[in-house]
């Protein structure tokens, strides 16, 4: 029974991720996303890794996604320069990618992992997970963190222009002089002048 | 579950650099651009005071953090060694990003950052910390190169950087977990022992270790991984490529050390060919590609490669003597690029990059000092005695023909003697080739100072290697 359930949650994942790179459509790449994102938190939930399934779909589906479908939506996205070069590379892409993939069934072709079974734990593993967190992966887990207020500061330095923020300064508006909008010109013509004075 | 509470102290360099990382961050967020000499000297208090703990705890080794952290002798003059680099690296980009803009807080702020990453990647014995140290380098020197908005050049290269660096993190990351897979451990010792007694074949190590080695050559630069190095080194702001350059590099020959040498010992016989190709490699398209180059920022990119392909000959070789002739070498060369671009920076200004080689012309009848410190690293780069970089390049051919690798070390000789000319050529630009166009500008304040010492360090370690090697034989023994 298990494995009937592995095998058309399997079966979903892998017909939802092919069509997040086929459709046409960004939005439609995006929702697939949501599928396979959702099918593979199943599989995780049958490993009994239920705090890994939550947080893919806490983290991936209710944060990242909706943000994600939110740029495309936002951003008029061309995608005929993207596809350019598509057809002209496929079968040298083909070929590379078939190549890679013989090479790799003929090294791996026996199993050789000696992790075989999922080892879940008998309690919360989610309690499990955040005991190990915190005492021995709290460094690695510490330097994460920090890894994710450099992706802020760096977002920030590329995004922000303040030169180029259109403000009001109320206060600059209502003390502007009649000097500061009108420049009074000379017109007369001193071409004329000149000629003149030489005759 | 029994666990350990660990001892801070270790990490201490580490903890100071995040705590002085997050104070200039903060003091950048509240006053701007507006005491911007305030946040470089805090910058240079923090690489400071990080050198301190490094030396005052010179000497203690162990590991903490669960053993996700080691302190050793290669740790503590890995991270002396890129504390005292970017200090030198902030000193001369000061004028150079001053005159362009691109002075900001930012850059100090990111700058540190990637230090820490660097610091982590050093005192690293867990694949996930060395990783995680990687990252945290590799995306503050993304957004480094990628500051200069305006420049197309700029934005080329750090888009390449970006996606070629990403796919060298993916491959690295790919062969960590099959590791993983095969000995269920990330920590490197336990690794090293789970190889050294796996009942499994060897084929699938030695496959996850291709990926190892793809990843490491990437960030290395080594062919023929090296296609991001010359347009990255081209297009950034020359201070960005000096801190691309020196420091980073340090911190690569550690991940090599760690991954190859701490980890995957026992796959030496796999590890060995695949070094030599790329070692060799290296050379040939390093020393051959850079003798076209009219762009002195590129000739010496296609030079780092061919100094990577030096570096990786020592640790390929696969005794402690070659380590240490590695370890050496990196110093060195280190030593060399931080003058060779800080003398770059001092002749650029405003509208004017230095970047081009016929720029140099008549450089030694108006400036002498200056042109006599570039021809000291021009030598020293080509490897003539009795300057650092010949020691540097003795040491790792001689750890390949202990071994027995003449062929490799035939093709190193050969190779350094074609790169000599255009290190030569260099020299022959501002001694010989006059020019009508007078180069004016003025070089004169702390910065010249520290780059005539940093100049005149690789002539007297040139003159006396004894201490360094001494302390770089002893780290591996």
């Amino acid at each position: 029974m298990e494995s009937v359930i592995f095998y058309i949650f399997a079966a979903i994942l892998l017909f939802a991720a092919t069509m997040v790179i086929t459709v046409r459509n960004p939005v439609r790449a995006a929702l697939f996303l949501v599928l396979a994102f959702f099918t593979s938190a199943g599989i995780w939930l049958m490993l009994e890794a239920e705090f890994l399934a939550i947080s893919l779909v806490l983290v991936y589906v209710g944060a990242v996604l909706v943000l994600f479908l939110f740029v495309v939506m936002m951003l008029d996205i061309d995608l005929a320069p993207l596809k350019e070069g598509f057809t002209r590379y496929l079968p040298l892409g083909i070929i590379v990618a078939a190549l890679i993939v013989v090479e790799m069934i003929a090294v791996l072709n026996a199993p050789q992992f000696d992790i075989s079974a999922a080892q879940a734990t008998d309690g919360s593993n989610t309690k499990m997970l955040g005991r190990l967190l915190y005492t021995v992966y709290v460094y690695p887990f510490e330097i994460a963190s920090v890894i994710l207020t450099v992706a802020i500061v760096a977002a920030i330095t590329l995004t922000l222009r303040e030169h180029h923020r259109k403000l009001q300064d109320p206060a600059k508006q209502v003390m502007v002089k009649s000097a500061d909008r009108l420049r009074m010109v000379d017109l007369r013509s001193k071409k004329q002048d000149g000629e003149g004075s030489e005759s | 579950m029994n666990y350990q509470v660990p001892n801070m102290l270790f990490a201490l360099p580490e903890m100071v650099m995040l705590a002085m990382a997050c104070v200039v961050l903060l003091f950048v967020a509240f006053t701007g651009n507006r005491k911007i000499q305030w946040s470089y000297g805090l910058s240079q208090l923090s690489l400071f005071a990080v050198l301190m703990t490094v030396i005052f705890s010179w000497g203690d080794t162990g590991t903490t953090f669960s053993a996700t952290y080691i302190k050793d002798s290669l740790s503590d003059i890995l991270k002396i060694a890129i504390c005292l680099i970017n200090m030198c690296v902030l000193l001369y980009s000061v004028e150079y990003l001053r005159a362009r803009q691109l002075l900001q807080g930012e850059f100090y702020v990111l700058a540190l950052f990637a230090t820490l990453g660097m610091l982590i990647m050093v005192s690293a014995n867990h694949f996930l910390t060395l990783y995680l140290g990687l990252e945290l380098l590799s995306l503050c020197l993304y957004a480094m190169v990628a500051m200069h908005r305006d420049s197309v050049i700029a934005t080329e290269a750090a888009m390449k950087y970006f996606i070629l660096g990403a796919i060298a993190s993916g491959m690295l990351l790919y062969g960590m977990s099959i590791i993983y897979g095969i000995t269920g451990s990330l920590m490197l010792q336990e690794v090293a022992a789970a190889v050294y007694s796996s009942s499994s074949s060897d084929t699938i190590l030695s496959f996850a270790l291709v990926f190892i080695i793809i990843g490491i050559g990437f960030k290395f630069g080594a062919v023929p991984f090296h296609m991001w190095l010359p347009d990255v080194y081209h297009g950034a702001p020359t201070a960005i490529t000096l801190f691309i350059a020196a420091a980073p590099k340090v911190a690569a020959f550690a991940l090599l050390i760690r991954l190859l040498v701490d980890g995957l010992i026992d796959l030496q016989t796999y590890w060995q060919p695949m070094l030599m190709l790329m070692a060799v490699l290296s050379m040939i398209i390093g020393n051959v590609v850079a003798i076209a180059q009219t762009n002195i920022k590129r000739m010496l990119a296609y030079s780092t490669i061919s100094h990577v392909g030096f570096l990786l000959m020592g640790v390929l070789s696969g005794t402690d003597a070659g380590y240490a002739a590695s370890l050496f070498y990196t110093l060195i060369y280190a030593l060399m690029t931080l003058a060779t671009f800080g003398v770059i920076l001092l002749m650029s200004r405003y509208g004017f990059e230095a970047d081009n080689i016929d720029d140099y012309k008549g450089l030694s009848s108006q400036h002498p000092w200056l042109a006599l410190l570039m021809m000291i690293l021009m030598f020293s780069m080509a490897g003539i005695p009795p300057l650092a970089g010949f020691y540097a390049k003795l040491g790792v051919i001689k750890a390949v023909v202990d071994v027995d690798m003449m062929a490799v070390a035939l093709i190193a000789v050969v190779m350094s003697v074609i790169g000599a000319f255009y290190y030569l050529r260099v020299i022959k630009v501002m001694y010989f080739d006059k020019t009508e166009e007078k180069c004016e500008f003025t070089y004169s304040g702390p910065a010249a100072f520290v780059l005539s010492i940093n100049t005149l360090l690789v002539l007297a370690l040139g003159i006396f290697p004894g201490l360094l090697m001494s302390i770089c034989s002893t780290v591996f023994s």
